[in-house]
């Protein structure tokens, strides 16, 4: 390259894409396995997923998630086992997002969604409760008025990549796969890791 | 070719006023020129760097530049305890102001070509179309442009503080070896015009007004920039980017060094006015390369009216140069000091020196009426005199080796 080969790169770029996306108005696509906030499932019943066993907050590395088990009320039960998440809370200041829980939950019930734009304006708004976190009749995570909501952006929202869950099935063996998603029904297991990279 | 028309019948209320009118004239086109050259910047860097640049205020971002002085006017007004209260205050101004009265020996308009004189008719009154045409002209920018160094010069040392003192100290060394590339280069144009005025020397570039092939030659060889032969146009424009301490000739506000050089301690308002006198003198700068060797606002006349298109002219040409500068501070590195130093003294000043020597010599042919046998005679003696003066360079440098290398050897 002479002297005048850096003023022709230059003058080249301005015809050339940009890659700066104006951000709150156009936003980028955010990847399948993208980690957000979490979101507490229930079964099309309406039946609460989790059963209080605190396994989540035992392996979450940040310790940002605190759970109380309560006994099931027998008349009226939240969910289908002996025990259901009393108290569920989660700490965003801490969270890293990690999806340690989603992998611990023995019953699916935590998993990660796609947002993470959140603008707090209190510390108490960075603690979702349980109110916060369960999804809604439609199997939608709850919208709040500090997170920034688009349409679509509920879609895919439970599902999660399944490594190593303790709910594995024999079939997802060496796959990829995706928890149920209420409203969505359950997304076809991919190919591992290795297979994708053409080893 | 005695200055400006409007002072003919002498001075009144009606010529004093066109005078108070055409000042702020100037005064509002440069600012508002500051506005959109700091918008221009910012997209144009943005453009060649892939990202978008400045797209909030505005349509295209054009109002950011008011919303970032509106926020400069109400920040915190701080002063360091150490600095010098009067020479602190003072220095924003000594920079605004020389820019500005650069900007105002600069003809912008009026139709030169065909022997016309550039002059137009204001309400009543014929005038040029710039604030002042002082028979000293060219030598008002060169003094201006010193004084600026003043006001980068003040600020550094008044702050009282590490950073603006080496800031500044850099500023004035490198604006002071450029200025003397800078004045060769100019010396070389006021020596073919014959006049130091602006406006006798755009006058002196002018050809026909017209757009015909024969007449764009025309124009383009009776501008300077090849009538001086490219070279003082060329030193020219590098000494002036290296006067505005733009890129990549900053060293003086090297934000990697000096955590911003000489305006460190400057916040609110008086930071802006440092940043308005910087963009301010990018812009007079590239009014005065035009004025000096791209014929001013000459240019042909299409259709409409007259007046318009010289300031059409003027105003492409001058775009051009932004835009030119831009460019340069997107794609070049900062220079070194020792580079620098060493561009300045050993390059362009014995360069532009030569050059005007040489155009000095063929003057005083072309005065003389000398015929080919006079020219060759003066080549074969200048010829004589420079390989005696690179000889004695050659023996003194060698000298000087010797003797260094012997000093070695003793010291050890």
């Amino acid at each position: 390259m002479g002297y005048f080969g850096g003023f022709r790169i230059t003058f080249r770029q301005i015809f050339g894409r940009r890659i700066t996306q104006p951000y709150p108005a156009v936003k980028t696509e955010k990847h399948e396995r993208n980690h957000g906030r979490h979101v507490l499932n229930r079964y099309e019943d309406g039946m609460e997923k989790c059963i209080g066993c605190e396994l989540c907050a035992g392996v979450c590395p940040a310790r940002c998630i605190y759970v109380r088990g309560a006994d099931n009320p027998p008349d009226a039960p939240v969910s289908p086992g002996e025990r259901f998440g009393f108290v569920y809370e989660i700490n965003y200041l801490r969270c890293i997002h990690c999806d340690l829980c989603v992998e611990a939950c023995p019953t699916e019930a935590i998993t990660e969604s796609k947002l993470f734009e959140f603008s707090f304006t209190d510390r108490s708004q960075a603690i979702y409760t349980k109110a916060e976190l369960v999804v809604d009749d439609e199997g939608q995570p709850r919208r709040l008025a500090w997170e920034d909501w688009r349409d679509g952006e509920d879609l895919l929202t439970s599902g999660w990549m399944r490594a190593t869950a303790p709910s594995g099935a024999a079939d997802r063996e060496g796959k990829a796969a995706w928890s149920a998603e209420l409203g969505h029904g359950v997304r076809a297991p991919e190919p591992g890791q290795p297979e994708r990279d053409g080893r | 070719m005695t200055g400006d028309p409007l002072f003919v019948d002498g001075l009144s209320w009606a010529v004093l006023a066109v005078v108070v009118v055409k000042v702020l004239l100037a005064f509002t086109i440069v600012l508002v020129g500051v506005i959109f050259m700091i918008w221009f910047e910012r997209k144009v860097i943005a453009d060649m760097q892939n990202r978008i640049g400045p797209n909030r205020a505005g349509p295209w971002g054009l109002l950011q530049t008011l919303a970032d002085g509106i926020k400069l006017i109400f920040k915190e007004d701080l002063r360091p305890q150490r600095s010098d209260p009067l020479v602190y205050r003072l220095a924003p101004y000594l920079s605004v102001a020389p820019a500005f009265l650069t900007f105002c020996v600069v003809p912008i308009g009026g139709v030169f070509a065909d022997g016309q004189d550039g002059s137009v008719t204001l309400f009543g009154h014929t005038t040029y179309l710039q604030v002042a045409d002082p028979p000293i002209g060219v030598l008002f920018v060169l003094a201006m442009s010193s004084v600026a160094v003043y006001g980068i010069m003040l600020a550094g040392w008044s702050s009282g503080s590490k950073y603006p003192l080496l800031g500044s100290v850099r500023a004035t060394a490198q604006m002071v070896s450029y200025e003397a590339a800078l004045g060769l280069s100019v010396a070389a144009v006021v020596l073919l015009t014959g006049s130091l005025s602006t406006h006798a020397i755009v006058a002196s570039q002018a050809g026909s007004s017209t757009w015909a092939i024969g007449d764009i030659a025309d124009w383009l060889t009776g501008w300077n920039v090849l009538r001086a032969g490219v070279v003082p146009f060329v030193v020219f424009c590098i000494a002036a980017t290296a006067e505005l301490n733009r890129p990549p000739f900053d060293l003086v506000e090297a934000e990697q060094e000096l955590v911003g050089g000489f305006n460190t301690e400057y916040s609110s308002i008086r930071f802006g006015m440092f940043y308005l006198a910087e963009f301010m003198s990018t812009i007079t700068l590239s009014a005065v390369i035009v004025t000096l060797f791209l014929g001013g606002p000459a240019g042909p006349l299409l259709f409409g009216p007259d007046w318009i298109w010289p300031l059409l002219w003027f105003t492409a040409k001058v775009l051009m140069f932004l835009f030119t500068f831009v460019w340069l501070r997107a794609t070049l590195p900062r220079f070194r000091y020792d580079q620098l130093m060493d561009l300045g003294w050993k390059g362009l000043i014995p360069l532009s020196l030569g050059w005007l020597l040489l155009l000095g010599g063929l003057q005083v042919g072309r005065d003389h009426q000398w015929g080919q046998a006079d020219f060759l005679l003066a080549a074969a003696g200048a010829g004589v005199t420079l390989s005696l003066a690179w000889s004695a360079i050659g023996l003194a440098s060698k000298v000087a080796a010797t003797r260094r290398a012997e000093g070695a050897e003793v010291a050890h």
